[in-house]
């Protein structure tokens, strides 16, 4: 793996990581949706890039192609066909409209991700200073609490390796100052690429100009509940995201997770070291219980021993 | 050992020695391996089951292996863990038992209340333990489960994970702390004296059969028939 910037989080490590390289750049994916064609040309960039051939699929009559994420498919076009309010001015008489929203999905590159904090394998996965978070798949251990930690459903375990994978944002591409390959090949400039503050700016102005038009729940994705992400959506329909194929309204580490992989973790290994030791003290304060002698349970003069001696010779 | 002078008693079988041994291998490689998973500074004892991808292969399957055993072992047991008249009494003087005033104990049946907590304490948590790790096991049967049920099946599991290990550290501590115990496990026997002094209840109950009365002296006439002239014969060659 490829270490030139800070590591920020290490998935199963409790001191620091590398992390003398400073002023990096937070960098972000702005994916506008409201510009996206559904062309595919990401999908395809996708696996052209990171030489991924995912099994040919069946038609299901939608659009929708594959019809989800896989350790193949890193990154998928969703189709929701979804009556929304109509916008356009007092013309359009009706009150509602047919929408085709088409979201790109794929990793969020959170700012606290789920899956680094759920993941039990150290450098399995982990968030470097531009905020990418990259799985580390030489060191993942297939046991799938990614899955389990992710608000967003998006690690998939491979069924040929039963290691995890998921978008890497093109880490690879970045590092070297690239763009992510969907964003070179997306033909619309749906999908852009560039520092944080810079695709807010832009997000900012679109929106501005979709509110125009008549989207005034127009808004970004950038979900605080989990700090923030490294990839955003600009939505025409920012109040309603699940209509884009349930993109989540509030995503956050579930509290089960986080009490999974939080408290209980010191808590209880705590208490087994002390009840361990609790032993080892009880035994060194108060001794054993002696096994007991004949004459002790069954008196001095008992014949107890003597007697059964001699049943057994009659016998 | 005192064997050799002491009149001794069969506590459990070959099957139950057996099968207990098994078992106590699983849980070790169960808590070792699912230990690493819980908490990072673990991490390290997944190694015992030859490295971290390969406990996470093995985990599970041991897990299944130890419920099988457990769920034979909880049978054959059940009737002599359920709670008994004095066994109350017995746990108010848990002063007593701990600063081994025994003399002061009421008389108690097979099994002790403590005993018996742990034998309930495990009927609670293996079976847990079994239901929330299939949710949790990949690749077989995670994949057929909501993700929002995986997650809690995971902290569940954890949680019966503790509580199962914590009872497993109090059990082997008594084992340790109760000399005499271990014998009953390792060899099937314990001395007239052992059983009369900590389970006199059982103790009246077993005299009533003239095999356990006998008072044998080696393991290997366990398993020989109540019949005496063979047993005569072992005991001459020993």
């Amino acid at each position: 793996m490829i270490n030139s910037q800070n590591i920020v989080a290490r998935s199963a490590t409790t001191l620091p990581a590398p992390h003398v390289r400073d002023n990096v750049v937070e960098v972000a994916k702005l994916i506008d949706v409201s510009k996206c064609i559904g062309c595919k040309a990401c999908q395809v960039a996708c696996m052209e890039w990171n030489d991924l051939r995912d099994e040919v699929g069946e038609c299901h009559g939608v659009y929708d192609n594959p019809m989800d994420l896989t350790a193949e498919s890193w990154t998928v076009m969703r189709f929701s066909e979804v009556e929304t309010d109509a916008v356009g001015g007092a013309d359009v008489s009706k009150e509602k409209e047919l929408s085709w929203l088409i979201r790109k999905d794929g990793c969020m590159h959170c700012a606290e991700p789920g899956c680094l904090k759920a993941c039990p394998a150290p450098g399995a996965i982990v968030q470097y200073a531009n905020g990418i978070v990259d799985f580390d798949s030489n060191n993942c251990i297939g046991c799938g609490y990614c899955i389990t930690g992710c608000p967003f459903n998006i690690p998939r375990i491979s069924e040929k390796d039963s290691k995890s994978y998921k978008c890497t944002l093109c880490s690879d591409r970045v590092t070297n100052g690239l763009e992510p390959a969907c964003v070179k090949a997306c033909p619309t400039n749906c999908i852009e690429f560039g520092s944080k503050k810079d695709m807010l700016a832009r997000a900012d102005k679109r929106v501005n100009d979709l509110k125009e038009r008549g989207y005034e729940k127009a808004g970004i994705y950038d979900p605080a509940g989990v700090g923030g992400t490294h990839v955003m959506y600009v939505l025409h329909h920012n109040d309603e995201p699940g209509l884009y194929h349930g993109l989540p309204k509030d995503p956050r580490i579930s509290p089960v997770v986080g009490a999974w992989k939080g408290i209980t973790k010191p808590i209880m290994s705590a208490i087994l070291g002390i009840t361990a030791f609790a032993g080892f003290f009880h035994y060194i304060t108060k001794g054993p219980k002696e096994e007991p002698t004949d004459e002790e349970v069954f008196g001095e003069g008992d014949d107890h021993h003597r007697v059964s001696r001699e049943e057994e010779h009659r016998s | 050992m005192n064997f050799k002078k002491q009149k001794t008693m069969l506590r459990y079988g070959p099957g139950t020695r057996a099968n207990h041994w098994a078992m106590a291998g699983a849980f070790i490689l169960l808590t070792l391996s699912g230990l690493a998973f819980f908490h990072p500074p673990f991490f390290f004892l997944s190694n015992t089951l030859g490295g971290p991808v390969w406990s996470r292969v093995l985990h599970p399957f041991i897990g299944v292996v130890l419920f099988v055993l457990f769920v034979i072992i909880a049978v054959r047991q059940l009737k002599y863990n359920l709670l008994m008249k004095n066994d109350v009494q017995w746990m108010r003087q848990m002063g007593d038992v701990l600063n081994n005033r025994d003399e002061k104990l009421p008389p108690i049946g097979k099994y002790n209340p403590g005993q018996k907590l742990v034998y309930w304490a495990l009927i609670l948590c293996i079976p847990v333990l079994l239901i929330t790790g299939v949710i949790m096991w990949r690749p077989w049967f995670a994949g057929f489960f909501p993700i929002p049920l995986i997650r809690v099946a995971s902290l569940v599991h954890a949680l019966a994970a503790f509580i199962g290990i914590a009872t497993i550290i109090v059990h082997v501590y008594a084992a340790i702390w109760v000399k005499g115990s271990i014998k009953a496990m390792t060899r099937g026997r314990v001395t007239h004296a052992w059983a009369k002094h900590h389970h006199p209840l059982w103790y009246e109950q077993e005299m009533e059969k003239p095999s356990q009365r006998a008072g044998g002296e080696s393991a290997q006439e366990l398993d020989a028939p109540p019949h005496h002239g063979a047993r005569n014969d072992g005991r001459t060659s020993g």
